[in-house]
């Protein structure tokens, strides 16, 4: 490499990553416990726990489980309920003052299926866990907060990229994974830094542009209201709002009529941001490992519970879907989590070691 | 190939099968579990274990 272009390269490697390093730190360390938020949950004794009932004891239905959420929380309405494989007792249920709440001013629980008892998630609305989460996802800061992470996340993919330029001229006089350990102490660390930046850049890679299309969720979802329900819903436009709504029994059943092998993931109740002001939306996932991760819509009406749309999925609705699991690290069991959280710590080495690189030449 | 090629190529080949093999494990827990799971463990494993053994060798 010319040495003009080995400078311009530094510069860009240099700055990108010293802009993102404090955030992408923040980001490394709230990741950390929330990569075992299941298992901190269940420590602290934050998860619901639910009481033994008879093996296959019926489960009630759809509209006795509303009832039971409007009386645990008189003065709020449902806005989703959610399924989860691991609790197939539970339901979990988001209320708030009106439908349309945004989610942080939402309150989450579990109902138990059987009985329609509320079982409380402590860490689902506040408490250390939620802290790390706010933390990680915006900063407290709604929207700009996340949009703020977003650019962090690409300046961080410019680093990786630059980075990996700089490893060549760096490195290729010696075998690789050599770390000269006794010259001296800045030559350990730079060998260190390469040495680990270049071996997990994959999974770095993957996990910020991941966190960067998560972090742009809320447009992504914007996009598709505007993209997919408005023309769905140009009929019901000048419709009287909702008065009387029908029972949400049988969502369930009609929605699995036009979509058969399918499984519920959630029911948007009418009114929030993933249904319209006149329909139920159930989203519906699919059967196998992979496509348990991508959601179908079904718009029920919900005054006459007939179907209104099945909704194709946008591409960026299915890039979505998959940039979860590729982001948490929970999809592979528990040997994945420990994995995960290895190689988070390992990106700490790398942000830190770059910076004390950087002091140290600076000071030359 | 041009000795200049085949530097570039002895520089990254390590990183570039690390990469592959982690890509693979990455991907490989989405469709399935068991033995799925089992190739994401080991395309994750490698890059943990490399890195932490130079950080750890004094």
């Amino acid at each position: 490499m010319k040495s003009s272009n080995l400078r311009r390269w530094s510069f860009i490697h240099t700055w990108t990553s010293l802009v993102c390093t404090l955030f992408l730190l923040l980001l490394a360390l709230t990741g950390l416990p929330l990569i075992f938020h299941h298992e901190i949950d269940a420590l602290l004794g934050d998860a619901p726990s639910f009481p033994t009932l008879a093996a296959g004891t019926p489960h009630l239905d759809l509209q006795q489980l509303v009832h039971a959420a409007q009386i645990h929380r008189p003065n709020d309405v449902v806005q989703y309920f959610g399924w989860d494989a691991d609790e197939p007792n539970g339901v979990m249920t988001i209320m708030a003052a009106t439908a349309g709440t945004e989610p942080n001013s939402s309150h989450t629980f579990m109902l138990d299926a059987r009985t329609g008892q509320a079982l409380e998630m402590p860490s689902a609305n506040g408490g250390f866990m939620m802290l790390m989460l706010r933390l990680h996802v915006d900063m407290y800061a709604g929207l700009p907060g996340k949009l703020l992470l977003a650019f962090m996340g690409i300046l961080f993919v410019l680093a990786i990229i630059s980075g990996t330029v700089l490893y060549a001229p760096f490195m290729r006089r010696q075998p690789f994974a050599t770390v000269r350990r006794h010259k001296s102490r800045r030559l350990r660390w730079l060998d260190l830094h390469n040495l680990i930046g270049v071996v997990t850049l994959t999974w770095a890679l993957v996990v910020g542009v991941t966190g960067v299309v998560n972090a742009c969720a809320d447009l992504l979802i914007a996009a598709w209201r505007t993209d997919a329900l408005n023309v769905l819903l140009e009929p019901y436009r000048d419709a009287p709002p909702l008065t009387e709504r029908a029972p949400a029994t049988r969502l369930l059943e009609i929605a699995e009529s036009v979509a058969p092998g399918m499984a519920p993931d959630f029911i948007a109740f009418p009114g929030t941001r993933f249904s319209s002001e006149h329909h139920y939306a159930v989203f519906l996932k699919g059967a196998t490992h992979l496509t348990s991760h991508l959601l179908t819509p079904v718009l029920i009406d919900a005054s006459t519970l007939k179907i209104t749309a099945t909704l194709k999925r946008p591409w960026y609705m299915d890039v979505m879907g998959l940039s979860t699991p590729l982001h948490f690290g929970d999809y592979g069991g528990r040997p994945m989590q420990i994995l995960w959280a290895v190689l988070d710590g390992l990106t700490v080495v790398v942000l830190a070691s770059g910076v004390y690189l950087w002091w140290v030449r600076r000071r030359q | 190939m041009s000795q200049k090629k085949s530097l570039l190529w002895l520089t990254f080949r390590m990183p570039l099968a690390i990469g592959i093999m982690t890509a693979i494990g990455l991907f490989s827990a989405l469709l399935g579990d068991g033995r799925w799971d089992a190739m994401a463990w080991t395309g994750l494993a490698i890059p943990a274990v490399i890195c932490v053994q130079a950080l750890l060798r004094r």
